[in-house]
């Protein structure tokens, strides 16, 4: 009896371990048809990083909203007529715009966004280098004990 | 000075947690379209009646262009406004019936009335992805040179006409002039 429910506490542990790992799990099911490996890749590649525009954060694998429906169709169409990445992502933009990628283009409007926290980390680099360089130097400055503090310092010390 | 030095973290804080507060408010759902002071897109489709229109056949006057579809809720929350607009000559609006069964689609404009100058149907959405059309209802507006000039998503109402729409109008107007 005890050794079925560590069993059953097993299996559970593990399906919700796969399910949050495996983020493909829930992906949509569509019958389209590849002339190679290459193609099937970059369209399992392209739906996985491009957004759903209408469910704001699914990609487009994920969604089974009418839009995204439809964009996956277009891919599938786009690789096939021998498009690159490059140009159906462009297609993509022209249409929906940034938020379309999880990872945005870097463009004038999207710096902060792929600098800002470089910037922070530099801001507090130069605190924390300047917090440094203070207490370094409180410690090497010379402290001079008059006698009761010394008794008391090595008391502290424990000598 | 040092002591001022004390409050800069809390300064710091206190931007930062303001900034992030007006974050939560933002709206994310919207989101701004690609095609503003953009030629509509090419097109030759059928209306739900079964005539062919292309570009040529859009009103050479300021009009609205409302995705619209039978399932969509919210379209019939919007749809006396547009009678409204329609049936005073405001300004002409032109239907996409997005992703929508054309037999349904009839049938909803037989109950509710048809406010459309015509309705272009779209029925696999092809249509929607060039306009950037990401759900029923959306609603643009386009110049007299059929270039877009605004979009609004979801429900246009009489106040959202009052608010938004009439003020765009009038700027195109004075712009023309």
């Amino acid at each position: 009896m005890r050794r079925m429910s560590f069993n059953n506490l097993f299996l559970t542990s593990m399906s919700v371990f796969l399910l949050i790992t495996q983020p493909n799990i829930y992906a949509q099911v569509d019958t389209f048809e590849f002339d190679n490996d290459e193609q099937q890749g970059r369209f399992r590649q392209l739906s996985n990083e491009l957004r759903c525009p209408m469910c704001q954060n699914t990609n487009l694998s994920g969604s089974t909203g009418g839009v995204a429906e439809d964009l996956r169709r277009e891919i599938h169409r786009m690789i096939l007529e021998g498009m690159s990445n490059e140009e159906i992502e462009q297609f993509m933009f022209e249409r929906y715009g940034d938020f379309i990628f999880y990872r945005p283009r870097l463009r004038a409007e999207t710096i902060l966004l792929w600098f800002g926290p470089l910037l922070f980390l530099i801001i507090g680099g130069f605190i924390a280098y300047g917090i440094f360089r203070r207490a370094n130097s409180v410690d090497r400055a010379t402290v001079d004990l008059d006698e009761e503090q010394e008794a008391k310092l090595n008391e502290l010390v424990g000598k | 000075m040092s002591r001022l030095k004390f409050f800069i973290p809390a300064l710091c804080f206190i931007a930062l947690g303001g900034l992030l507060w007006r974050g939560l408010y933002l709206d994310t759902r919207t989101l701004p379209s690609m095609l503003i002071d953009k030629q509509m897109p090419k097109f030759s489709l059928e209306t739900i009646g079964g005539d062919i229109v292309t570009n040529e056949d859009l009103p050479e006057q300021i009009f609205l262009l409302n995705v619209w579809g039978s399932y969509c809720l919210p379209c019939l929350v919007e749809h006396p406004t547009f009678m409204r607009l329609s049936e005073e000559g405001e300004i002409p609006v032109v239907g996409i019936n997005y992703k929508d069964r054309n037999d349904l689609a009839k049938g909803w404009l037989e109950t509710n009335g048809n406010p459309f100058a015509y309705s272009i149907e779209d029925e696999n959405g092809r249509f929607g992805i060039d306009l950037g059309v990401y759900g029923a209802p959306e609603t643009y507006l386009v110049d007299s040179e059929g270039v877009i000039r605004y979009r609004h998503v979801s429900v246009l109402d009489e106040k959202v006409w009052q608010e938004e729409f009439l003020p765009a109008i009038e700027e195109l107007r004075l712009e023309s002039n």
